[in-house]
């Protein structure tokens, strides 16, 4: 080949389109690229060489679409110190939102926070709840707000800055910002700045659940407006009344502390009796639950209030008779023996009943033990009239400015639409929200605020106890911090995160990089049982006029949804309520009793899913259009409800589920009674309910005991299954035709203590987020198809048992008609169960697989393998805990799934260690055996035996209660070996011989014998 | 010459020779379908078309297009596979074990019910291959030697024993069907038209009379039968491989089905996991392929005139093959019942109680009205020699194993262990589709076969003329 000719520019030719931003810019003519036609005509290529270069490039380009589509990875081009590709990063940081506080360990890959873990900050409040463990996706919600918004139209914040400051600076009338409680000590100073530069600005708190009936009560109390830190730890005796204080009950941290005294092997258990008008978490987990309605608790709290009066020989307030006196006395008995090691909580929006309570809590001698005054939440703080105030304001034409932070109130006040018509008159309505909610799409701008996760901050949620917020990703989008904003709107230069470093090393601690490296301060004083400053004054209870009302409406917060600011997020809506179980969904909650005199039904259809009729809800001159759901446990003539659905504005996943509670809560009281009526309507709901079966059927399933049968025989509730065999009674384990797996590097076993679960869900998202679980929408999860890997399965007790059965003659087929109903409200108990694969050493799914996808580890693990899957779901039949999940579709990438997997934003949070499963195979829980691997590996690199507690699944890091224990029980000393050797310790239907890797251990209730 | 016992009825009637068989049987083939044959053909056509659209939608979207979900992972699927080929049992035990056995009386009706055995398992085959999530790797499932290290089948499972059981069934099963179908083939061929044409003038009409002659009956049969000429040679060689390939089939009736069987008995789930099932499903499959093979003959007699062949006789026998297989099945039924209590396992004695008095009840009754209870009707002669409810009652046989099927599969998985799970299922219209579908499949074939094969073993059959035909038989009695 002759080499005559160049034929294109060399890059020293051109060195300006090296340097410029994209150097194809301009179109390459031909001539350009032939140089001149002078040399082509002059070029001395000839027929053979011009053969020679088409048949080599023709190959060249066979070859090159023989290569799969490239997509774009970009190396770093200076790698930064801390990270390393393959490796996660963890960054301490902080949640907050809802009034819900969390310590959170961040884990980033590749510069993406992909997973939340609770950092366990010493006993001091806070947890990681579903919500929070969800809001890892909420960070890449497609419907966030790409850039700041001028009446819905996208503007730059140069603009948005310049019109905004004019408005601020030229208004003569307020400016208010309307936001929920603020924690942060920096935020609350630089506010007191942004006063100093704008002289009519103001704060207004608006909560969007209102604790002011327990700061009033407070107020009364002790003449001063806060709330006090439970320690439910303390407490020997615990008396609830509707206070669901394991899910959503002012803080999260009361479930760790609440489990940590429910360990029968101390010997002790607390004695919780619950008294609810809605079937709660909390009354799920307690020993004696009472379903009352809601209206009749201040007779409850004022009989008790006597009967411990009682036992002090003072004077009666003449209370009224209650149908559970008898109860009454004894709990007062057993309280009264417990004075200052016992606690009684009350969720009622009614201050009187607060003020009971907290003399009551007095009387025992209770603070400073169990309720700390020393040590305030600063959690809930807004009074229930300031709002009313402010739309007062805003009809008068006082507002000049109105900036929304973290609030709807269009979607979250029961009168919207008086605050819309108010709104219209305001001059300049400026919104924070992350993206196009109810409330921004009326205002005039939208100055989007980054995610926590992308943000810096302080929090102060408890006295004395301070946490640090970091960014673990720059921000996706053009957003601003708020603080940011209002340093930028003050003409101030400084950014937050100097403002804020600067603020904490002043007031807070000099000790900057060590508090941001563990993400919380606790400087809480050590010195306790100081009583605080303030005098208890005796209120002497009034009795406010109980309106008499067959039916009333108890409004609630579900631990999927809560308030509905993560309505989007799918994980969340695909997150089974704990009780119902119902998914997708908000509906009116009914007692059965109720439901059958009102001609109200539930019904299954053909295939297996749940109907239910609908009624006309009228509360007042209020009308909702909703679904009944039948729930056991509930007090006749009460109707619940569940905040945080019905959004409009939430986005893809969140908009027009369920309907809006918000409407009814009028006054901020959850418990309405007045005006309210149901009527039954044409029509038919659809739910999505993960769990269609209630009871156990008389099987043994969840094994339980009372904690006096445990005392005498730790084994009680927990009989050991014999086979009759020709050699005498033998464990299924020494009858087996198989030989054992070999295990002689680990054996990996899991302890699920069914005593500490109590059902909140948190490690089902967590699931979700470590193992890019799929998230399939309402008609699939209604299909019975969810793709869940770790289910909670709550079983209701049922009025019929075999002994029961056996004693009045009942036959097989009419006991177990029976058995399927759950039993009578008042006698109701519930149980929950994790249930993941269990690991069979045995595994009935390992033989039937015809080509060996699924296979025994030598570390007693279930593997699956999907590449070699063919996907007959032989093994999904013949698994006995029904735990395996099929991809009955492709859930990434497809249309009709549009969830987070169907976007490039939403994918951010996948976890590049585990496979996305594609269509037609079949998956489930491995126990995260990408941590397993990363674990041994670390250990091998280190030259040394894995540690235990090194290696933890992702519902274990998820589990604040501690019920799930994960590790290796060859290493005798790893906590998982001494729980095997708990005498509460069972296998999942021991019968089928399966040898689980994953055992349970009794559940222990301390019921009065 | 063999002779008969006069007592015995004549199995070929109405005064045939050997040369009216031969016109008899080659009729169909050799002249045109009438207007019942097409409307039949264009309504099975139609049906498959159907079937295929559901199940290319099914391979293109994924699984869940079916009503199945994470507890009931099989259902219609799996149902129709063992419906069908429980059906596809007939047609190798009419043509092998009553060939050990002598019965003569096979020889009328052994063709088609191997052909209806072919066929019916063509249609089986199809389930197990679309109900896999990835049909695209289904070659995973043959014991292929391969790249990827020591990837290997697993033995252990009963779905690989399927793989092998029903390859086996079919291939034996066919090439059995297709020594019988040599010489008559021939005799189709013999009597053929050669086709004669004009010399051709040009390249054109070369190519068409070329043409016209490799399409030509003639040849096609010549094809067919393998130059097969009648020498005393070949048939001793045909008889001899007869009877290798009835011997070889004969423990293969047994097996396919006890190893479809444990597909289920092998599993834990209860009502699946029960000994009893190998003979259990073997006499079903007997029973449901009687069944259809007297669905298929009633109509098929008519509407081809075959009444002479296939008499009164040969649906009485069938009616009373029916009526003890079907005792038999509704013996295991209630010994499966009867374990389930004695075994003292809840969970079993639940299966069962569940089965009889839960949600899928109606299924159950209708497969004991259809399986236990109408045939013991067969016990009066009147009602065996009826033709009309020996149709109906065929029918109902076909229905009550479909629903013994759905209910083993169905009704077991979706109550099992863990109440949590528990689930119920109903069919989506691809379900439904992919079945009717199999149905006008089969039909399809059914209907091709009776226009283009002799459906009576023709050279068989004329052995035993002279000892059972009614004219030689009352010719000596005389």
């Amino acid at each position: 080949m002759k080499e005559e000719k160049t034929y294109f520019n060399s890059l020293n030719h051109d060195t300006e389109h090296v340097n410029g931003a994209n150097e194809f810019d301009e179109k390459l003519s031909v001539e350009a690229m032939m140089e001149n036609a002078d040399t082509l005509s002059a070029s001395s290529t000839t027929r053979r060489d011009f053969l020679k270069f088409l048949g080599f490039s023709s190959v060249a380009a066979t070859l090159a679409s023989c290569e799969a589509p490239v997509v774009k990875s970009i190396p770093y081009l200076n790698k930064p110190e801390e990270i390393t590709p393959g490796n996660p990063v963890y960054y301490a940081s902080s949640y907050f939102a809802e009034n819900v506080f969390g310590s959170l360990l961040v884990k980033t890959r590749e510069g993406r926070p992909i997973l939340l873990n609770s950092s366990h900050n010493p006993k001091c409040g806070g947890g990681v709840n579903a919500r929070c463990q969800a809001s890892v996706l909420s960070l890449y919600d497609s419907n966030r707000l790409k850039n700041p918004m001028k009446a819905s139209s996208e503007s730059s914040w140069k603009n948005i800055d310049v019109e905004i400051v004019n408005k601020l600076k030229n208004t003569s009338k307020k400016i208010v910002l309307l936001t929920p409680t603020i924690i942060s000590p920096s935020t609350r100073s630089l506010l007191k700045l942004f006063k100093k530069t704008y002289s009519n600005f103001e704060t207004i708190v608006y909560d969007t659940i209102s604790k002011d009936a327990m700061l009033s009560a407070n107020q009364k109390s002790f003449g001063s407006r806060f709330l006090p830190t439970y320690d439910f730890q303390k407490a020997e005796v615990i008396v609830s009344f509707d206070a669901d204080f394991l899910s959503e009950w002012l803080d999260p941290a009361h479930a760790k502390q609440y489990t940590a005294n429910r360990k029968p092997e101390n010997g002790k258990m607390s004695r919780h009796y619950q008294f609810e008008s809605l079937l709660s978490v909390t009354g799920a987990n307690a020993d004696k639950r009472v379903p009352i309605k809601p209206s009749s608790q201040q007779a409850y709290v004022l009989r008790l209030y006597d009967a411990l009066l009682a036992l002090t020989n003072s004077q009666s307030i003449k209370s009224i008779k209650t149908k559970h006196d008898k109860l009454i006395n004894q709990i007062a008995k057993e309280l009264w023996s417990n004075k200052g090691k016992s606690l009684i909580v009350s969720g009622s929006d009614n201050t009187d009943v607060q003020v009971v309570i907290n003399a009551m809590n007095m009387l025992l001698g209770n603070y400073e033990q169990t309720l700390s005054t020393t040590i305030k939440s600063n959690l809930y703080s807004s009074k229930n009239k300031d709002a009313d105030n402010l739309i007062a304001d805003m009809n008068d034409n006082k507002i000049g400015v109105l900036m929304f932070l973290n609030t709807n109130p269009i979607y979250t006040l029961s009168d919207s639409d008086r605050f819309k018509n108010a709104l219209a008159k305001v001059e300049t309505k400026i919104s924070f929200s992350e993206s196009m909610d109810e409330t921004s799409v009326l205002c005039d701008y939208i100055c989007p605020d980054t995610n926590y996760l992308e943000s810096w901050g302080d929090l102060n949620p408890y006295t004395g106890f301070y946490a640090l917020q970091q960014p673990t990703i720059s921000p996706l989008f053009n957003s601003r911090q708020v603080q940011d904003s209002l340093l930028t709107w003050m003409g101030n230069t400084v950014k937050y995160y100097d403002y804020l470093k600067t603020f904490f090393k002043k007031n807070i601690s000099n000790n900057w990089n060590q508090v941001l490296h563990d993400g919380f301060l606790n400087k809480i004083s050590k010195k306790k049982n100081t009583r605080e400053y303030y005098s208890f004054s005796e209120v002497m209870p009034t009795r406010s006029q109980a309106t008499q009302s067959q039916i009333e409406i108890q409004l609630y917060l579900k631990s999927s949804i809560g308030t509905g600011t993560h309505a989007n997020n799918p994980w969340l809506q695909e997150l089974p309520d704990p009780i119902s179980k119902v998914t997708w969904d908000n509906y009116l909650t009914i007692s059965p009793s109720h439901a059958q005199e009102l001609g109200l039904k539930n019904w299954h259809v053909s295939n297996g899913a749940l109907d239910g009729d609908m009624v006309k809800l009228s509360v007042g001159d209020k009308h909702l259009k909703c679904p009944v759901y039948i729930q056991p446990g509930q007090a006749h003539g009460v109707l619940g409800l569940a905040f945080g659905y019905g959004r409009e504005n939430a986005g893809k996943s969140g908009s027009n589920v369920g309907v809006n509670a918000f409407s009814l809560y009028e006054k901020f009281n959850r418990n309405q009674v007045a005006k309210v009526s149901i009527e039954k309507i044409s029509g038919i709901h659809e739910f999505a309910c993960t769990q269609n079966s209630h009871t156990m059927m008389g099987r043994n399933i969840v094994k339980e005991t009372n904690l006096s049968d445990y005392l005498k025989d730790p084994k009680s509730g927990n009989k050991q299954f014999l086979l009759h065999s020709h050699k005498g009674h033998l464990k299924p384990s020494e009858l087996t035709l198989w030989d054992e797996h070999e295990k002689d590097v680990h054996f990996w076993n899991m302890s699920i203590d069914l005593n500490s679960c109590t059902g909140c869900g948190a490690c089902v998202v967590a699931c979700h987020a470590e193992n890019n679980v799929p998230v399939v929408g309402k008609e699939e999860v209604r299909k019975n198809r969810d793709m869940h890997w770790l289910r909670i399965d709550r079983y209701y007790s049922s009025d019929m048992t075999k002994e029961r059965a056996k004693e009045e003659g009942v036959g097989a087929i009419e006991m177990y008609k029976k058995m399927e109903e759950p039993a009578s409200s008042e006698n109701l108990e519930v149980v929950f169960q994790p249930v993941m694969c269990q690991h069979c050493n045995h595994a009935p799914c390992e033989t039937v697989c015809p080509v060996a996808a699924t296979t025994h580890s030598r570390e007693g693990l279930n593997h699956m393998t999907y590449n070699r899957c063919i996907g007959t779901r032989y093994c999904m039949n013949n698994c006995p805990y029904k735990v395996r999940r099929f991809n009955w579709f492709n859930y990434a990438g497809n249309e009709q799934f549009d969830y987070n997997m169907n976007d490039d934003l939403g994918k951010m949070v996948l976890n590049p260690d585990v496979t996305v499963r594609g269509r037609g195979v079949m998956e489930k829980c491995t126990m995260c055996i990408q941590n397993i691997q990363k674990s041994k590996l670390d250990a091998k690199k280190e030259r040394r035996k894995i540690k235990d507690g090194e290696i933890a699944c992702a519902c274990e890091k998820a589990c604040d209660t501690g019920a799930i224990t994960f590790g290796d029980v060859l290493d005798k000393d790893s906590r998982v070996s001494q729980e095997k050797k708990n005498p509460r310790s069972y296998y999942l239907i021991e019968e089928l011989n399966t040898q689980p890797s994953v055992f349970y251990k009794t559940k222990v209730r301390n019921k009065k014998a | 010459m063999k002779h008969e016992a006069s007592i015995r009825e004549p199995l070929i009637i109405g005064n045939k020779s050997l040369h009216d068989i031969s016109e008899d049987i080659a009729k169909p083939i050799e002249t045109s379908a009438n207007k019942w044959w097409w409307s039949l053909f264009i309504v099975s056509v139609t049906a498959m078309l159907w079937g295929f659209g559901c199940i290319f939608y099914t391979i293109g979207t994924g699984i869940g297009v079916w009503g199945l979900n994470n507890t009931v992972g099989w259902a219609w699927d799996i149902t129709n596979f063992v419906w069908w080929v429980g059906i596809g049992h007939a047609g190798t035990l009419i043509s092998a074990v009553l060939l050990l056995f002598r019965q003569k009386w096979r020889l009328s009706i052994n063709r088609s019910s191997e052909a209806m055995t072919i066929f019916a398992v063509i249609q089986a085959a199809i389930f197990p291959g679309i109900h896999m999530g990835r049909i695209w790797v289904a070659y995973f499932v043959f014991p292929l030697p391969n790249q990827f290290g020591s990837l290997w089948v697993n033995f252990n499972s009963p779905l690989l024993w399927d793989v092998f059981a029903i390859s086996t069934y079919f291939t034996v099963s066919l090439v059995f069907w297709y020594m019988g179908l040599i010489p008559d083939f021939a005799m189709i061929r013999d009597r053929a038209v050669k086709p004669v044409f004009k010399k051709a003038k040009n390249f054109k009409e070369k190519i068409s009379n070329f043409l016209k002659e490799q399409t030509s009956s003639y040849n096609i049969y010549s094809i067919l039968s393998f130059g097969w000429s009648g020498r005393a040679k070949h048939w001793q060689r045909h008889e001899v491989m007869s009877l290798v390939l009835a011997g070889l089939a004969t423990p293969l009736v047994l097996s396919v089905h006890s190893i479809v069987s444990m597909d289920f008995a092998t599993s834990v789930i209860p009502g699946w996991h029960t000994t009893i099932f190998p003979p259990y499903f073997v006499a079903g499959a007997i029973f449901s392929g009687f069944a259809m093979v007297q669905t298929l003959l009633l109509v098929m007699r008519k509407v081809v005139n075959m009444e002479s062949y296939i008499t009164m006789q040969h649906i009485e026998m069938m009616n009373i093959i029916i009526m003890v297989t079907g005792s038999i099945v509704g013996i295991a039924y209630i010994t499966e019942l009867f374990i389930a209590w004695y075994s003292g396992v809840e969970y079993e004695q639940y299966a069962f109680l569940n089965r009889a008095t839960g949600p899928y009840w109606w299924a159950y009754w209708a497969m004991m009205t259809c399986n236990v209870v109408s045939p013991q009707l067969m016990w009066f002669k009147k009602l065996r020699t009826s033709i009309v409810f020996t149709f109906i009652l065929s029918i109902f046989v076909n229905i009550g194993m479909w629903f013994e099927r759905f209910v083993i599969i169905v009704t077991s998985l979706h109550r099992d262990y863990l109440p949590s799970s528990w689930s119920m299922f109903s069919p989506t219209f691809v379900d439904i589709g992919i079945f009717i579908g199999t149905m006008g499949f089969f039909m399809v074939l059914f209907l091709l076969y009776s226009r283009t094969f002799p459906v009576i073993a023709q050279a068989e059959l004329k052995t035993i003329l002279k000892s059972s035909g009614d004219n030689y038989k009352k010719r000596i009695n005389e």
